[in-house]
């Protein structure tokens, strides 16, 4: 594979893109409300990777590094909400698999 | 004439009795219960009987005068001014006004008395007086107006009072109809007389002097001459429209219907009205307006003739009639054709002096019947009277001296005033409505001495209790008979016929009525004195009669109702069925007239209203039809196609979160493949 090197800002996209594509697919593919939020971790640190790797070989200052921490700190902050609502939905219908759960519908 | 002297007292001759009138009218409840009768007659009367001496008054100032200027005007104020239509609020004495007035307060006077004594045990006593002297007011209204409409305006007035008064015990059904009755014959008379009133004002008009004032009216009069209206003169046509007011006021044929069933009135008020003063506003007013009358001698010959006729016919249905007041009351219908005969033959004078002393004997009849039928506690009905003559002899005594007037006995004052009219229509009339005279006068002397024998001789035919109970009437009431009777006298004076001496009363009249009109017929001393003796013959024949079939009984009265089958009898007893055979076609043709309007408006107007309401609702329904199929069509579609598709579009929303992200994640794979396909 000619070109993949830390030092070459494609190589941290495409491992950017293989995360993003892994957490999409939990998201997509899970039915445990846990896994989903699993999922948008990955999604969410795949993005984090971008930010670094833009702002180390692209911009030049460190505007992107600063956008990585707000967004890890988004991420708990999303944890600790989803993870409630998960704890909420469990109360309720005694399962967290998200097909269960359809009272939105229609 | 052209310069009247004006005045001020004249008002108070109507003014008086017009405010006893409002006080017994509008306080006369409370006067009667804390004052007693006696303050209700004091007001009544006093106010007539100053008006009386106003009156007298008045006379002799005209007396004193030249007689070119006897015209006393007393002009209030102006009452109506409308273009050229100027009315004043005036009264106007003049010799003949004068006469009429001594006449209504005078004898309306002695009837106010009369009414006190017999009306004494009446609850409605204050009512009774007020209305008396509100009809006193009107009639002289009705006299001293200076205009037609003023005089209209009596003329209504008296109307009013006439219904009022014979209708004054209303408790019982058959005087209210009676008293509808007057008014509604009345009415149609009084629309003649609108009719001829508006006609003369508007034909003046037409002349450039729209008037309405007597003395205007006699000043234009002859710009009237020639005019014409549909091809008849406008004289006459007037004159004609006036002469059916005189026939609805003055009960001559075909009006005559309401004054005998006008005797459902207390007596006192028969007496009054409807005989010394109401019925006569017709004779009057043709007077007043001679001069027109004298323009159209077609109208002057309806007027004689049905005049004639009135007085003939109304003789024979007085003859077999049994009701005291009845037979005075078609006596009173008779005696006024004999007034009118006199207008007919434009012998005015003499007609309105057969009016006075009329006045005096009919007066004095019905207060005697009167006071007869108090004294037999309200029996109406001769033929269960007789022998009254012993119990009541004032009342006896002045009956029979006015019986000898109305028959025209030499001497008394019914013998000049009808012997004059007699010779008048034999002078200037004809031999045909001098015989029909000649005949009632025959009639008059045998009904009414029917009539006395019936009631004063002979034995009683009452029952026990009422023969206990009879007495002579009480002073109050006996008096103005004697005065009546007595005063009848020289009052018959004023007339002496020609061949005996001045008259007087003619003389009088002569600045009213003219040279012309006044002037008795020219007839040689010898035919005069032939009529006089042929009618004195003729009353003493009809008096003879009575005498033997009512007093010496030698002459049953039923070989005469017996004649022909009795067909004669009948008619006369039945009144020739007149008052069935305008049951028959005007009652019962406006009750059929009516039920056709009702029946039009059952069927056609409800049916047009009914058929429109239906037409609206049927257009209502069409209307409905299209809201409810094609707007809430259009609607419901648009409505049901929005469900439907959201109906397609819900499957979309699972609620399955995964779903969802597959469609983000569609669509942005979508958009992004979009995005560099296209618009890189």
């Amino acid at each position: 594979m000619p070109g993949f090197s830390p030092n070459e800002l494609s190589s941290y996209l495409i491992i950017s893109a293989i995360l993003f594509a892994l957490g999409l697919f939990t998201v997509l593919t899970r039915r445990n409300a846990i896994s989903v939020l699993m999922g948008v971790e990955l999604i969410l640190n795949s993005a984090n990777i971008n930010y670094v790797a833009f702002s180390h070989f692209a911009s030049g200052n460190a505007d992107g590094q600063i956008y990585a921490i707000f967004v890890i700190m988004l991420a708990a902050a999303e944890a600790a909400v989803g993870l409630a609502i998960v704890l909420a939905i469990f109360q309720i219908f005694h399962t967290i698999d998200v097909e269960a759960v359809e009272t939105l519908r229609e | 004439m052209d310069h009247p002297i004006p005045t001020d007292t004249l008002r108070w001759i109507v003014f008086l009795p017009l405010i006893g009138a409002i006080i017994n009218g509008l306080l006369g409840a409370i006067i009667q219960k804390k004052m007693g009768k006696g303050a209700i007659s004091f007001i009544a009367c006093t106010p007539v009987v100053i008006a009386f001496g106003i009156s007298v008054s008045v006379f002799f100032q005209l007396k004193g005068l030249n007689p070119e200027q006897r015209f006393l005007i007393d002009n209030l104020y102006s009452w109506i001014t409308l273009g050229s239509l100027k009315v004043d609020m005036a009264f106007l004495a003049d010799p003949l006004s004068t006469v009429m007035i001594l006449v209504v307060t005078g004898i309306g006077g002695l009837i106010h008395i009369y009414a006190i004594g017999y009306m004494h045990d009446d609850k409605a006593f204050w009512r009774f007086f007020a209305y008396l002297n509100l009809f006193t007011a009107a009639m002289l209204t009705l006299v001293l107006g200076d205009s037609l409409l003023l005089m209209f305006v009596g003329w209504e007035g008296v109307g009013l009072c006439s219904y009022a008064l014979i209708g004054f015990w209303y408790q019982d059904h058959n005087n209210a109809r009676a008293g509808n009755k007057a008014f509604i014959v009345n009415r149609v008379g009084d629309f003649g007389f609108v009719l001829g009133m508006f006609l003369l004002f508007w034909s003046l008009d037409a002349q450039g002097h729209g008037t309405l004032t007597f003395r205007e009216i006699a000043k234009w009069a002859s710009t009237l001459q020639g005019q014409m209206i549909w091809g008849v003169p406008v004289v006459t046509l007037a004159t004609l429209f006036l002469f059916v007011g005189a026939t609805g006021k003055s009960a001559q044929i075909p009006l005559h219907v309401w004054l005998p069933d006008a005797m459902a009135g207390p007596t006192p008020v028969s007496a009054l009205i409807h005989a010394a003063t109401m019925v006569t506003a017709g004779v009057y007013m043709i007077a007043r307006l001679g001069f027109l009358f004298a323009m159209s001698p077609a109208t002057l010959h309806v007027v004689a003739v049905i005049a004639a006729a009135t007085a003939l016919f109304a003789a024979t249905i007085a003859v077999t009639q049994n009701d005291i007041k009845k037979v005075l009351a078609y006596s009173t219908v008779s005696q006024l054709g004999y007034m009118f005969v006199a207008m007919g033959v434009g012998a005015y004078a003499q007609g309105v002096f057969h009016l006075v002393t009329h006045a005096f004997f009919k007066a004095c009849l019905f207060l005697g019947a009167g006071s007869v039928i108090h004294a037999m506690g309200g029996e109406q009905d001769m033929t269960k009277m007789g022998g009254l003559r012993k119990h009541m002899p004032r009342t006896f005594i002045t009956y029979l001296l006015a019986t000898l007037a109305i028959m025209g006995f030499p001497g008394t004052a019914g013998f000049f005033s009808k012997d004059g009219i007699l010779e008048e229509a034999y002078g200037r009339g004809g031999t045909g409505l001098w015989l029909a005279g000649l005949c009632g006068a025959g009639l008059t002397a045998f009904y009414m001495w029917r009539q006395v024998f019936m009631t004063f001789f002979g034995e009683s035919r009452a029952d026990e209790h009422t023969k206990h109970h009879l007495h002579e009437s009480p002073g109050v009431m006996t008096w103005p008979l004697v005065v009546l009777a007595v005063g009848a006298f020289p009052v018959g004076m004023f007339g002496l016929p020609a061949f005996l001496g001045h008259h007087l009363f003619v003389e009088w009249l002569e600045p009213v009525f003219g040279h012309g009109h006044g002037e008795a017929a020219h007839l040689s001393h010898e035919t005069a004195v032939l009529l006089t003796v042929i009618s004195v013959v003729v009353a003493l024949a009809g008096f003879g009669l009575a005498y033997l079939m009512y007093y010496r009984k030698t002459l049953a009265p039923e070989r005469f109702s017996a004649l022909a089958g009795g067909l004669f009898y009948r008619l006369s007893y039945n009144k020739y069925y007149i008052d069935e055979i305008y049951q028959a076609i005007f009652v019962n043709g406006t009750l059929l007239l009516a039920r056709i309007g009702s029946l039009f408006d059952q069927y056609v107007i409800d049916g047009i209203v009914d058929g429109s309401a239906s037409l609206t609702r049927f257009i209502s329904w069409l209307n409905g039809l299209f809201d409810n199929y094609i707007i809430d069509g259009i609607v419901n579609a648009v409505a049901n196609i929005t469900f439907w598709i959201g109906n397609r579009f819900r499957r979309l929303q699972t609620g399955n979160i995964n779903s969802y992200l597959y469609g983000i994640l569609i669509a942005v794979v979508v958009a992004i493949i979009v995005k560099l396909r296209y618009w890189s």
